[in-house]
Formats: C-alpha cells, structure tokens, sequence
C-alpha cells in the first residue's frame, strides 16, 4: 500500500489558474473555496480495472505481462486493446521494457485458466487487440484473481486495488484511474452541498497514459467509451441556463462531456465515445474549469489544457509548478484551470491578497 | 408497492449467500427479478447456489482485507453497479460458546474481522457505486445483519455481541453520515433461526420452536420494500 498521507486531500497542493490567468497556491483541502453556490463539479465514477495481467504467450512458452490499455468496442465485453511486455516488471521504466516475443494474429496468451486470442496488431509489435473466451462474471472472477492494477516506476510498493478507486468509484471501466477524483472525498462532497455546489458523475473509460514508446504515447488517448445519465445532463442544462460554472474533476470529464455535447453547449445522455485528442483547436463548449493532475507538455493530459489557456499561461503555470516543487503523476498534486476569459474567478479565500505560504 | 415493483431490477450484493438467511434471500430476491451476487468462503458452494439461482457467485473472505476490492470490483462489474448491500456474514466467535472471560484474543479478533470491520470495509469499497446509484435514482441501501445479542446480554455470546453490537451503532452513523449522499442504513434483527449458525451456537436447542430462514428472508425484503422511498433520490444539482 503507498503512504496513505501522499495523496489525502488535506496533504495534496493546489494550483488554481484563474480566468484571467492569474495564478494563486492553494491547499488542496482549499478546493471548496475555489467554486461557489450554483456551480456544478462533474467528476468521473469509473472504477479502475486491475488490468496488469501476468500471461502465457503459449507459441513461444514466453512469460508476458499485458497491459490492458482500452475497451477494443463499447458493444463487446470481451474484446480489449492491450499491451504486451516482455521480461521485467514495473520497477523498469516502461519505455525502458523489454519487447515481448513476437505475437501473431490468432495466438494464444493464457492469464491463470483464461484464454486470450489476439486478434490483430495496431501497428506495433507491442499494441495488440485481443478477445477473452469468456465475459462478464466469469471475466471479472479472473481479473480479481490473476489482475493487479498498472503500477508505476515511481510507486515502488505494490498498488493495490484500494489504492487505484477513488472515493467515488462505482464500477470498473477504467485502465488506470481518473486520478483527479482522489481530491474528491466524502468530506469535500459533503462540504460543496452545504456550499450550494451541485455534484454529478459520468463514468468514462480512461485507458492508459503511457506506453513507453513515444511513437505509440502519440496516438494517445486511446478512443475511450463513456456514459452519461440523464440525471448529469439535465443538471449541466440547469446549471448553463443559471449563469453557473461547469467544474470537470479531470480530464476524462472534458473529454465525456465534449464528446457529447453541441455546439451550444447542450449535453446529451447515453453512451458515446470519446475519440481523438483535445488540443488548442478544439472548442470547449461545456466544462468552465477542470480539476487535473501536474503533467508535462507533450503528454496528452497537457495537452488538452491548450483548450482552456494559451501558451503563455500555460508557460507561466508550468514555471509556478516547476518553482513551487509540485508533484506530478497519479497521486500528486493538482491544478485547477478556469477556461481563459471566462469571469473573474471567486475565491473566497480570507487571505485573498496576500498569496499564503505553499504548504 | 408490490416487491417485484421495487425489487425487480435491483441490483443486491448479500454476503453469506450460500446458507441460512443469505441463501434464502437470493432465492427470493432472484425470483422477484433481482440482479444479485453472493459471496460465501466455499467454492463448491458458491458455484452450486450460483447455478441453482443465476446469481453472480463469488469465493472470498469478507473478514480477510485483501478480498474486500476484489469482491467489490465483482460485484459492480457483474452486475453493472449497486443498489443494495447486505452484510448477513458473521462470525459467531468461539464454538463452542464461552465465556469472554475464556475467549482467545484470535477468537475475539474473528469475530470483529468478519462481522464488524468486514461490513466497515465493503461499505466503503461499495460506497461510489451505492451513491452512484441513489444519483441515478435507483435506491442506494446498506442492510446489516443484526441479533438481539447486540442489546441483550447473554452470557457466552460476548465476542459476537460485541461485534453486532458495534455493528449496529456503526449502521445508524453511517446513516446519519451518508444520508445526504442519499445511500440508507438498516440494522435488521431476523431473529432465531434453524440455520447451522443457530446449531454450532445451541447444539441442543428445540429446532423445531426456531423460525424457518425464508420467513426471516421474507420479513427483511419487506423491510427493503418499506425503506425504498426513503432511500430517496439525490437531486444532482442544488437549487440556485
Ligand atoms: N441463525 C440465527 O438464529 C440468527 C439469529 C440472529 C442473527 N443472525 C444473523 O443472521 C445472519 C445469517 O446467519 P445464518 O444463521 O443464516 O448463518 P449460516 O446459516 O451459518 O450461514 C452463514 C453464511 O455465511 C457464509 N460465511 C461465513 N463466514 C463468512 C466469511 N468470513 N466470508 C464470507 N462468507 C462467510 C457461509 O458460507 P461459508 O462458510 O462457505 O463462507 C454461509 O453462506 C448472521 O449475521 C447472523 O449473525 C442469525
């Protein structure tokens, strides 16, 4: 189990970039403060998949780890994008792993009594698609039994399950977890009620943040299935109509809720998928602010920020979280960054004025 | 309401689902048009109760930490989310029966792991999806399996009273906690019932004056039933 103090709320750091790009540091616990009584925070509910599979590659008898990076198709339970790696295990960078033997269309890959036939290779030796034999129940028994959830080179103790869902996770759809929605514990939800801010979920697939091959990291992310209930819809509607902010806990909400939303704004309920990047180009027609992890330019997650500030606030953040010693990946710290020319941001902050001392 | 208007497409984990109280509200649950899934520790057991209800069967230990996020991740991706757990695991402490006095502190330690901090840790693993569900306005429901030995003082029963006992304060502070989240917490005493519990606690006793399982299952479906519309939905979004 990692430390449980590295990723509590009160422990956690935030950056907020406000509207007007002026940046301020926050504690993490002081997220209630940055929102205000007719908001709404969307965070995603997935729970993530224990998708580390220690398999067989039963043509060459090669030991494999796989991946499970994204859902193949939203209509087929069975059915996965993956990757394979050879030798080593998560103490080795993942760039730095090792190919696993070369796989073929129709092989066999054994995980426990289960068995995977790969279907086809996306363009890499390591990318692969591939189909269980089995769905449901009997697939989920496996994963709990013969999965472990994507661990990282920087986490050198072994993640457990417990350690990946955040506080609202219902039910498994994601690769690796919508990280952001660690800020979000029951205290904080408690505590946005009372302030008048609503809260809504979407459950949205988030596949795998790195593949340890640039070229691959490239065509990241994956197209991620996503589902939207009527209730989310309808409180977005009220919220917009109201003058109210829309709060994405993570990227994957941008993600859920750009996909499915028009151009006026209007998000319509279901399932969907979410494909292709948000970069600069893309407009955001729904989220007002997100909530997000500390990443590096070129990594999709970044990226997608391009869509809420210009180069320049994004330079001047990167420098403040760089100065300020934040800590990126999974269980760091976070950052809220409103949507460039929105309103002035409220803080109600009684120390607005004089910056405070980054924890 | 008729039980099959509410219980019909609800989706309800049980832990204990093979024997007693546990296997009779599968049966039932199941005949009403629940989707549900049991956990009990004997796999030969499990996979037989699962083939005779098609409910989802899963082998694990609710006192056992490490079995907690792997039977929640069976329980929601089998049936897709939650709308009602209930904890009807227990441990009776040591049989036979003693004394705390005479109580080994393993003994002790059982008890609480399975039938206190085993309903603490599902609870919270389980917690998103229920409140997930009470958002969706499906419900969002917690049922602990209580005993009259979490009121009364019987000699002998101490490791297991305890445990109810703080079991059942634990069920109305989750209520008090949670109920703004719209997820609800029951305490249900089913009272004595002719089950192998029942038997290894009271060798000797008239099996014949103890309660059949199906009624007590029957009297906390109605329960569930009379519960429901307080489980209320949660309005997502707060009036402006
Ligand atoms: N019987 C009574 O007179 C009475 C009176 C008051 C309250 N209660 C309460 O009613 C509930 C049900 O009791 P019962 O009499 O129906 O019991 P039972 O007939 O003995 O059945 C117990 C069930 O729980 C499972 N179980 C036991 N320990 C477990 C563990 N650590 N993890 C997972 N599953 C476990 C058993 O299967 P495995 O052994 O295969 O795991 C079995 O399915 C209990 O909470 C009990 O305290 C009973």
């Amino acid at each position: 189990m990692i430390a449980a103090g590295a990723r509590s709320e009160a422990a956690a750091r935030l950056l907020v970039v406000g509207a007007d790009g002026r940046i301020r540091h926050r504690r993490g616990s002081d997220l209630v403060r940055q929102v205000r009584s007719g908001d709404l925070v969307v965070a995603n509910d997935a729970a993530t998949i224990p998708a580390s599979l220690a398999a067989r590659h039963v043509r060459s008898g090669c030991t494999v780890e796989i991946r499970l990076a994204a859902w193949a198709s939203p209509d087929d339970p069975a059915a996965f994008v993956a990757l394979v790696f050879g030798e080593g295990d998560h103490r080795t960078r993942t760039e730095d792993r090792a190919l696993p033997p070369p796989v073929r269309p129709n092989d066999v890959l054994t995980v426990g009594p289960l068995r995977a036939t790969v279907l086809d290779l996306l363009g890499s030796p390591r990318l692969i698609r591939l189909r269980f034999s089995v769905s449901g129940a009997a697939l989920w028994a496996a994963f709990a039994r013969h999965g472990r959830p994507i661990q990282y080179a920087h986490v050198p103790d072994p993640l457990g399950l417990g350690d990946v869902w955040t506080p609202l996770a219902a039910r498994p759809f994601a690769f690796e977890p919508p990280s952001a929605g660690f800020a979000l514990g029951w205290r904080a939800l408690s505590a946005l009620r009372a302030c008048g801010v609503g809260v809504a979920t979407l459950t949205h697939a988030a596949g795998v943040s790195s593949t340890g091959d640039p070229d691959l990291d490239r065509r990241l992310p994956l197209d991620e299935p996503y589902v939207i209930p009527s209730q989310t819809a309808a409180a977005i509607a009220a919220v917009r109509s109201r003058g109210g902010r829309v709060v994405a806990i993570g990227t994957t909400v941008v993600r859920a809720l750009e996909a499915a939303s028009t151009g006026d704004g209007v998000v319509s309920a279901g399932a969907g998928v979410a494909t292709g990047r948000v970069t600069a180009a893309t407009a955001i027609n729904v989220v007002d602010a997100v909530l997000t992890g500390v990443h590096q330019p070129g990594e999709s997650h970044f990226e997608l920020l391009r869509a809420f500030a210009d180069a320049t606030v994004l330079q001047h953040m990167s420098t403040a979280l760089e100065a300020g010693g934040y800590r990126s990946h999974e269980f760091g710290d976070v950052v809220l960054i409103e949507r460039q020319g929105r309103c002035a941001p409220a803080d109600h902050d009684a120390t607005t004025g004089r910056e405070p001392v980054p924890a | 309401m008729s039980h099959t208007d509410t219980i019909g497409g609800a989706r309800i984990a049980v832990t204990g689902g093979t024997a007693g109280l546990g296997r009779a509200l599968v049966g039932q649950f199941k005949e009403a048009g629940a989707s549900v899934a049991l956990v009990a520790r004997t796999a030969t057991e499990v996979e037989r109760v699962a083939k005779e209800t098609g409910a989802v069967g899963i082998v694990a230990d609710v006192g056992r930490a490490d079995d907690v996020h792997p039977i929640a991740l069976q329980v929601t991706g089998g049936l897709g989310g939650l709308d009602v757990l209930i904890n009807n695991a227990s441990d009776l402490g040591p049989v036979p029966l003693a004394p705390l006095a005479d109580t080994t502190d393993a003994a002790f330690e059982a008890a609480l792991a399975v039938s206190l901090l085993g309903p603490f840790r599902l609870t919270k693993a389980l917690l998103g999806a229920l409140a997930g569900s009470a958002r969706e306005g499906r419900g969002g429901l917690v049922i602990n399996i209580s005993s009259d030995a979490a009121t009364s003082a019987y000699a002998g029963w101490g490791a297991y009273s305890a445990s109810k006992a703080a079991l059942r304060h634990m069920s109305a502070i989750w209520d008090e906690e949670m109920s703004e989240s719209g997820v609800r917490f029951l305490s249900i005493d089913p009272g004595d019932m002719d089950t192998a519990l029942h038997a290894a606690a009271l060798p000797d006793a008239d099996r014949t004056a103890l309660r059949h399982p199906a009624e007590a299952a029957r009297e906390v479906i109605a329960a569930i039933v009379d519960a429901w519309p307080r489980a209320a939905t949660v309005p997502v979004e707060v009036d402006g």
